[in-house]
């Protein structure tokens, strides 16, 4: 397991990672956590000319709220999400549930969205709760809506010369809960199928907002825009949750693998959809 | 159990003393095969076949030679000029060293780089062009069979189609008999699926030839360094007295470190050529995908029973995938290892057993993965067929099986295959474990929750283990007879060395065989060394695998204790002015029968057999001894396990597991705790999640942690252990084998009790590992 030859650039401001990766162009990575991108390294499936490392850059690694988002910096290690008291419904519940212990204390949340993976949870979390991502480049910051910044399997409408800085990600301002609930293989396996739900109630105690996505199912993270829209305006009911949970499993296009028949996915994302969004209206209910 | 008979500062049997090799591995202090450094070290990276079966029309390595820092490219035809091309296997087989002709699966050894430093050695390979011209790659045995099917091994002369081997005994007439007689007849069919020991630590050699002298010195991830060297000096025809091989610290070996690897021939040649050490250590996926895999058959079971729940016979049928080369790890005169034994714990008076193997277009192997060489496909067959003839009979899983034990009073029992089962006590084992779990109350229970819409299982696996080979009439691997040996010397000043010819993996032998001369001796177990793994500096055995080392190796160290014992009674009769015979030896202490003042110690004796001896004695204390064992030694027990199905997904989660073992006397209760805690992770993981299997092109799918699962403390249930003591008769310490038991005997108890969750639906078999798809699949056809 030994990686191919590679220069090292280590960034002490967002503005050399920046331009670092100009110059490195498409043979450069950025290296925060790294704990896809080593071991694909010495797999010798990622072969980066240049890898730029942004662990130095001050500032980017705090997660806080203020002005009614949560911002997630760069630098932020799953680890630290889990620890941190202010996320909220389906960021909190998916934490814990992100790879295992020793890859959540180096891998970062930014670095899992930008990597793409249809198999990572935080881009099927995010679909569902909403987020921004924050890019910056040559000339200056933007923000992405999380759907349009996941473009495919590994791949995001991110540009060759951006640096993901952040995540903005709303908090409800009402009432409001969420669940992440993945079927893993053992602990730091990625999701055989994973739901993430989220749910926001009206004073009535009807659905007033709804986000449903599912993780490892389709050939990227998916939002079933479909479902929420069935969702939302109604009151939490087991009926209706299973009418959701129909939709999510037709949304779902798994395929037969070593982890189980199609078939079989498909009733656990039905399974998983009922369970989650009945957790999310029991938390909403009781906060 | 019996409570130990030496105080706890001497430390003999029973005493759980702390393990005296953990301060230095845990301290970080060590020394594994990649720890070695030795100077001018050239590293070594091997190419691998990315095809399943392949025609090798020709190799370009002149852009790899030209490299900076790469000192040699070897390829098949390079070994082929030394005879080396192709080794002969531990199952009388050939197996490719390099690939010269054909490669036959994915992962198989196409050429090596020797290089300066391993990078340079890796980025070599990718500047390798290999023509390959593709062949059907065939994937299972049952395809490897049929008509027609490409020929794999079409370089050995006179083989004319994929078959292996074929095998059988017992008696074919008696078993037609009783299946005649029988009310019903149950049948399972069922694949263990493959596995692969995946030891923490993967493989490597370090080589050292020394051009001028040529002594090699071999340091190599070896379970039986002594074999290996014999095997060295056939393959490679060095002469044995230059070949010394050390086997340094082992980070688990589980079968895996028994056989001799294309690396070590390669590294070996190319130490020997270019005169300087070579040193190779595999990656985890090269562990994975090229290594000694385990399991792997396909079984059809038969049991003829009668309406009362009498078993009368067993017929089985199996089918082994072999995968390219034949190369099990097992006793010579047996076909398939010692899976006859599957009559299991029961009495009954005929059976047979008809197996054949089938090579295909997978890695080679069968090594006995913590298991004594096939039992555990066997025991998990009998126990799956048990429990299945319970459901058909219409009685009680445990009652069944009680119905059925060999008695206590049976014993030495023959069963109907040949084995001499030595010692047990089946029907209390399998009754202290259903008092411990709960049975009576947990079928209540079962049954409320079956009412709600819930699915609770309770499974059951009493194994019988057959360990400890063996005695040298039945046992040999390659010629040599099973044996191990001990060598004892007891230093001036009390203090003594015990050299085995058996190596630990992480097993303990350091403190427990310490333990056995303490036991005798009655030295302080912490003042005896024990080394073992050097070639040089030990004697001869045949290594630490199918939990042999105690029956075995423990048994020549009781033996060779003894034997230092007669003479320190013989000196102590001599410094007592008392007969040889009124000498009594206990914790130490020798004294006059009759007379306890009249002592001395042993460490007085010590001193005195280089001081002070009886006229015509000779010097030292000091003693070998080589044992062959009479037969081998039956560990036992009864396992029962609790599981709860999620009928929405299929997902099983274990509520609890009882493990009773039954494996003689305890050496060290703490160490034997250990070894079953490991087994019993290793039978969860395989009844659970850990498979490796491969897609139609022959591609391996679990190459790597990510693929192939091992479980975590978090996944891994808590388990309840219990023990029962019935004595080996004839193990001179009434000790049995236990490394294995746990993962020979699991298994079936997580597998039956997912599937007593959904019998009532009238599900009888969901085959290893027992996937969640698997299980909804099966409540989905059933209902």
């Amino acid at each position: 397991m030994f990686p191919s030859r590679f220069d090292l650039v280590v960034a002490q401001t967002v503005g050399e990672a920046v331009e670092a990766k100009a110059a490195a162009g498409e043979g450069g990575r950025f290296l925060a956590g790294g704990q896809s991108l080593i071991p694909m390294m010495k797999m010798r499936v990622a072969f980066p000319d240049t890898l730029i490392d942004i662990n130095r850059i001050a500032g980017l690694d705090a997660i806080e709220r203020d002005n009614g988002h949560l911002h997630v910096g760069a630098l932020v290690r799953h680890a630290d999400v889990v620890a941190s008291g202010i996320t909220f419904g389906a960021i909190a519940s998916a934490a814990p549930w992100v790879a295992d212990p020793l890859v959540r204390n180096r891998g970062t949340m930014c670095g899992s969205v930008a990597h793409c993976d249809p198999e990572g949870d935080w881009n099927s979390v995010l679909l569902a709760t909403g987020a921004d991502v924050v890019a910056q480049g040559p000339n200056g910051e933007r923000s992405v809506p999380i759907a349009d910044f996941i473009d495919g399997a590994f791949t995001s409408t991110l540009g060759e010369d951006e640096l993901v800085v952040g995540l903005r990600i709303p908090v409800p301002s009402g009432r409001s809960g969420g669940a992440y609930l993945k079927l893993e293989r053992k602990v730091g396996d990625y999701a055989t199928v994973a739901v993430a739900s989220h749910l926001e109630l009206d004073d009535s105690g009807a659905i007033s907002g709804a986000g449903l996505a599912l993780t490892s199912v389709n050939p990227i993270n998916t939002k079933v825009a479909d479902a929420e829209a069935v969702l939302v305006g109604q009151q939490p009911s087991a009926e209706l949750f299973a009418e959701a949970a129909e939709l999510a499993a037709v949304a779902a296009e798994p395929r037969d693998d070593v982890r189980g028949t199609a078939a079989w996915k498909r009733q656990v994302v039905r399974t998983y959809t009922k369970r989650g969004l009945a957790a999310a209206a029991q938390q909403a209910e009781g906060s | 159990m019996a409570a130990p008979t030496t105080p706890a500062e001497i430390g003999g049997i029973g005493h759980s003393v702390q393990r005296k090799e953990d301060a230095r591995l845990i301290e970080g202090q060590g020394n594994f095969l990649d720890d070695i450094e030795l100077p001018n070290t050239l590293h070594m990276a091997i190419l691998r076949s990315p095809l399943a079966h392949a025609r090798i029309n020709g190799i370009d390595f002149s852009a790899a030679t030209d490299l900076d820092g790469v000192v040699a490219v070897v390829t098949g035809d390079l070994m082929d000029q030394h005879g080396l091309a192709w080794m002969p296997t531990l199952s009388g087989d050939t197996q490719a060293v390099l690939a010269t002709d054909k490669v036959r699966y994915q992962g198989q050894e196409v050429a090596a780089v020797i290089a300066t430093d391993p990078y340079i050695a890796t980025d070599a390979l990718e500047l390798i062009e290999v023509d390959y011209e593709d062949l059907p790659p065939i994937t299972t045995p049952q395809q490897s069979l049929e008509d027609g099917a490409a020929l794999i091994r079409d370089e050995k002369e006179g083989q004319t189609d994929n078959l292996v081997y074929t095998w059988e005994t017992g008696d074919k007439g008696a078993t037609e008999e009783a299946f005649a007689q029988a009310d019903r007849v149950v049948t399972l069919e069922t694949h263990y699926p493959r596995s692969h020991p995946a030891p923490l630590e993967t493989c490597g050699i370090l080589a050292d030839v020394n051009s001028v002298t040529g002594q090699a010195t071999i340091y190599m991830t070896s379970q039986a360094p002594h074999a290996h060297r014999t095997l060295f000096a056939m393959v490679a025809g060095l002469p044995e007295q230059n070949i010394r091989i050390v086997s340094p610290d082992i980070g688990g070996g589980f079968g895996n470190k028994v056989p001799i690897y294309p690396g070590y021939v390669v590294a070996t040649a190319a130490s020997l050529l270019i005169g300087q050490p070579v040193k190779w250590v595999e990656s985890r996926t090269e562990n994975l995908i090229s290594t000694g895999f385990a399991r792997d058959y396909y079984m059809k079971g038969e049991l003829a029973v009668t309406d009362e729940g009498r078993i009368l016979g067993l017929r089985v049928n199996m089918l082994s995938d072999q995968g390219a080369f034949y190369s099990d790890a097992q006793p010579t005169q047996f076909r398939a290892g010692l899976f006859h034994v599957v009559t299991g714990s029961y009495d009954f008076p005929a059976a047979h057993i008809d197996c054949k193997g089938a090579f295909t277009n997978k890695a080679p192997g069968g090594v006995a993965y913590r298991c004594s060489f096939r039992i555990t496909e066997a025991s998990y067959l009998i126990e799956r067929l048990v429990q299945n003839a319970a459901y058909e009979v219409g009685i009680d899983p445990a009652e069944m099986r009680l119905r059925n034990f060999i008695q206590p009073e049976q014993f030495p029992y023959e069963t109907a295959t040949g084995f001499v089962y030595d010692s047990g006590d089946y029907p209390t084992a399998l009754r202290t474990a259903l008092e411990e779990v709960g049975y009576e109350d947990l079928r209540r229970e079962q049954a409320e929750a079956r009412a709600e819409g819930r699915l609770i299982g309770i499974g059951i696996a009493h194994f019988t283990e057959a360990v400890g080979a063996g005695p040298s009439h039945t046992y040999d691997i390659a010629g040599l007879k099973m044996i191990d040996s001990a060598e004892l010397r007891v230093h001036p000043t009390g203090k003594a060395i015990l050299k085995l010819g058996v190596k630990t993996q992480g097993q303990g032998h350091e403190t427990t065989f310490a333990q056995i001369v303490a036991e005798v001796l009655g030295i302080p177990a912490n003042d005896i060394k024990v080394e073992h793994g050097d070639t040089d500096h030990t004697p001869y055995g045949l290594g630490t695998y199918a939990s042999r080392s105690t029956p075995v190796g423990g048994a020549a160290t009781a033996v060779v204790a003894r034997k230092l014992a007669d003479k320190a009674k013989k000196i102590a009769a001599h410094l007592l002015e008392a007969a040889e015979e009124d000498i009594e030896l206990a914790s130490g202490v020798l004294s006059v029968a009759g007379s306890p003042d009249r002592s001395v110690t042993i460490q007085d004796i010590a001193l005195a057999a280089y001081t002070n001896l009886p006229e015509g004695m000779e010097y030292g204390l000091e003693d070998v001894t080589y044992y062959d064992p009479p037969n081998l030694t039956y560990p036992y027990g009864s396992y029962i396990v609790v599981v709860e199905v999620d009928p929405d997904t299929g997902v099983w989660q274990v509520q609890r597991m009882v493990a009773l073992d039954d494996c003689g006397v305890r050496i060290n209760p703490m160490i034997v705790e250990g070894q079953i805690c490991g087994g019993l992770t290793e039978g969860f993981a395989m009844s659970a999640m850990q498979w490796i299997t491969f897609d139609d092109d022959g591609n391996c799918i679990g190459a790597n942690f990510m693929d192939y699962l091992v479980p975590t403390a978090w996944e891994t249930p808590r388990f309840e252990l219990l023990a029962t003591e019935v004595p080996s008769p004839h193990h001179p310490i009434g000790a049995k084998g236990v490394g294995e038991s746990a993962t020979v005997g699991s298994p079936a108890a997580f597998v039956n009790a997912v599937i007593d969750a959904v019998a009532h639906l009238g599900v009888r078999n969901i085959d290893m590992p027992v996937l969640p798809d698997r299980v909804w699949a099966a409540i989905d056809e059933a209902s």
